[in-house]
């Protein structure tokens, strides 16, 4: 590694490198160590977490770059099992850009900021000259109480039930379509929303779950990747039951993408006891944003530390992490 | 009406019903055979199908794959790379190519990590998005660098007629365009050839038609079936190749019907040919250099040839891959990705040694990607 590519923010293979190599190295300390989707603090009561916001277009179907931002981080913190309570929102904008825009995204991140009955209590602007940022970076960093405890990518046992909550790679394939001027189809749009109402009622229900994790960049892939590695068991999925929308299973066949692959912002993956799976998908279906919700597999002890991917006709593969950029095929 | 969706036009092909029943015909088929069969699927679209679908996992004992020189990234020599990388990083240039060339390693690095040094490098879906970058950026000069077998060339040869009729003054080509039947022939010649048969690209025989492939059923007496990129097509046509060997027949079969005709796209073979002249000589990475197994700009376009043009900058000296590469074997279908001792250890799709871990038709990609199960 000489220099810093694109590959390296890529959510899969490139950027754990980037992360462990540099980052961990130098940082180290045993909470960062446990590589949760946000830290857990003082004795467990408190969860802090961080996310900058980059996406381009800034607007798209379903959301916004101040939806995403409020959003991203709060999901971050609902899926250790906290209430996001406080945010802080710093902003990178660059020069020219237009006010009524900043309006409608900063009134967006309001409404996102009441579902998840969170604050901001803390901010930055920057404005730089034109071209040194792609418009408008929006940076949230979040404290969320911890309403249950426990929940780790470290602690999945075998016979453990996968879930999803929602059929996958709807915000990645949107994004792709919308940056390339793809016009797909007028139906798809990004999976964006709050996940704190679901973990909520999922708590509330006495559930207790062993680990959540939103599968943004790098997708439901990278997701079961690190719990693999991070709990060392195997991880297998069944291809049928996996939920995929008609317009996503399109742009992946169309440019030879696997959904699995793409990025969600408002879809999680969850791990719990089989006693308990039953009861998890009926609170699930239960509420719009997770509806189609699913049993996607289980963890298991045939190849540890692997995503094993088992066809509806009796053969098998591995999910690896994604790697590189997202490209299409050539031919 | 209901309106047709593109699931409709693959479920059929990855029904689990029909890919077991295919299974059991296979078996049953199978058993008949006096002697292993090994079965060259040329292209690495089909690698990828056998890989990522697990149907190496459904095949009797008796029938193995050897994957084909296949991949248009894998077999580019690594000083073709470096002419890319040499351009993208040329004053006022944008080098434009299609998507998985942008991470090959060449001799001074990837396009990838010119790019983070400055260069200007874009990926399109078809070379006729190139247009589009023209005219947004008419003080640059944009460096079409075209890659592909037949399935591309003609998009190549479409952008081509659009710049030349509406007098575009900023587009420029490097012309890499591979032709399939001369590596076939190559790997047929070689005394330690190992195939029975083989597995017909899907897209190239779009364009071409299957007449390509006559000769390796007439004169090396080898059963070509043309197949499409879905799991049934290739169990269909691996069926279809051991009941000719059952039957003692050798023939030229199109399994890909619903695309694939015996003539293929005859417009797009005409434009081909209104642009495109054989070069006498190209240097495949792992099978060296093949006469008249590329194609090159007719002399008359010359002023479009970016090869030509910056020829003072382009170096032509060979360079070798890695010496603990193996793609070169594997291309030759000698030996398998896991054959190799860096495989997944030095060579990984994030620090790659050879475009074979690089491409997504690669065959060590689909080794590393989907794993080997059995």
């Amino acid at each position: 590694m000489k220099t810093i590519t694109l590959a390296h923010g890529n959510g899969g293979q490139e950027n754990n490198e980037l992360i462990s190599k540099i980052f961990y190295k130098a940082f180290e300390n045993e909470i960062l160590a446990k590589s949760e989707d946000a830290a857990i603090i003082q004795d467990g009561t408190l969860a802090f977490s961080t996310d900058s916001f980059t996406v381009s277009p800034i607007e798209f179907p379903g959301a916004d770059i101040g939806k995403l931002a409020v959003c991203g981080t709060c999901n971050d913190l609902a899926m250790m099992g906290a209430k996001p309570k406080y945010l802080t929102c710093s902003v990178i904008i660059e020069e020219g850009f237009e006010v009524e825009t900043l309006k409608r995204i900063v009134a967006s991140m309001k409404k996102e900021l009441e579902v998840n009955g969170a604050i901001v209590v803390s901010g930055d602007t920057k404005v730089v000259p034109r071209g040194s940022v792609d418009k408008i970076f929006i940076n949230t960093t979040g404290i969320g109480q911890i309403q249950q405890k426990g929940i780790s990518s470290n602690n999945i046992q075998e016979e453990d039930m996968i879930l999803v909550s929602n059929s996958i790679g709807k915000h990645g394939a949107t994004i792709f379509a919308s940056r390339e001027g793809i016009d797909f189809s007028t139906s798809l749009k990004s999976d964006c929303a709050s996940l704190w109402p679901v973990v909520k009622k999922l708590i509330d229900s006495g559930i207790k779950i062993r680990a959540l994790r939103d599968a943004t960049r790098g997708g439901v892939s990278a997701v079961l990747n690190e719990w693999a590695k991070q709990s060392n068991i195997c991880i297998e999925i069944e291809e049928e039951k996996i939920p995929v929308c008609d317009e996503v299973n399109g742009i992946c066949e169309l440019l030879g993408f696997e959904a699995l692959s793409l990025a969600n912002e408002g879809t999680f993956v969850m791990a719990i006891s089989k006693d308990e799976v039953q009861k998890a998908l009926k609170v699930l279906k239960e509420i719009d944003t997770s509806k189609e919700a699913q049993i996607i597999g289980k963890a298991s002890t045939l190849h540890r530390e692997k995503v094993v991917l088992n066809t509806a006709w009796g053969t098998q593969r591995f999910i690896d992490l994604p790697t590189g950029e997202l490209l299409p095929r050539i031919c | 009406m209901e309106q047709l969706k593109l699931k409709d036009l693959y479920d059929g092909f990855r029904n689990p019903q029909t890919i077991k029943a295919l299974k059991r015909l296979l078996d049953k088929e199978a058993k008949k055979l006096n002697t292993k069969i090994n079965i060259m699927e040329v292209c690495g679209g089909h690698t990828h199908t056998i890989m990522k679908y697990g149907i190496n996992q459904l095949l009797p004992e008796n029938i193995e794959f050897i994957h084909g020189p296949g991949c248009p990234v894998c077999v580019m020599p690594k000083e073709r790379i470096d002419h890319a990388y040499l351009l993208s990083l040329q004053e006022n240039v944008i080098l434009v190519t299609l998507g998985d060339m942008i991470k090959v390693p060449g001799s001074r690095g990837s396009l990838q990590d010119a790019r983070s040094k400055g260069a200007d490098v874009r990926f399109v879906y078809s070379p006729l998005d190139t247009i589009k970058i023209a005219n947004e950026n008419k003080d640059k000069k944009i460096i079409f660098f075209a890659i592909g077998f037949e399935t591309t060339t003609p998009m190549t040869a479409a952008l081509l007629e659009h710049v030349i009729k509406n007098k575009i003054d900023n587009i420029y080509f490097h012309i890499n365009h591979i032709t399939v039947p001369e590596p076939m022939r190559v790997l047929l010649d070689n005394q330690d050839c190992k195939i029975d048969a083989f597995i017909g690209p899907s897209h190239v025989s779009v364009i071409t038609g299957s007449k390509i492939y006559e000769e390796f059923v007439t004169e090396y007496n080898k059963p070509v079936v043309v197949a499409g990129f879905e799991p049934v097509d290739v169990m269909q046509s691996i069926l279809s190749l051991v009941k000719q060997f059952n039957e003692n027949k050798c023939e030229l079969e199109i399994e890909y019907s619903r695309a694939v005709s015996y003539d293929g796209n005859l417009a797009a073979q005409k434009l081909n040919d209104k642009y495109f002249i054989k070069a006498e000589h190209f240097r495949w990475r792992g099978l060296g250099d093949i006469p008249n197994s590329a194609l090159k700009l007719k002399d008359e376009y010359a002023f479009l040839d970016a090869e030509l043009i910056y020829k003072d900058i382009l170096p032509n000296e060979e360079i070798d891959d890695h010496k603990l590469c193996i793609c070169g074997d594997i291309m030759r279908g000698v030996a398998k990705p896991n054959d190799c001792k860096v495989f997944g250890k030095a060579c990984k799709p994030s620090s790659p040694l050879g475009s074979c871990m690089v491409s997504s038709e690669g065959a060590c990609s689909a080794y590393y990607k989907y794993g080997n199960l059995l």
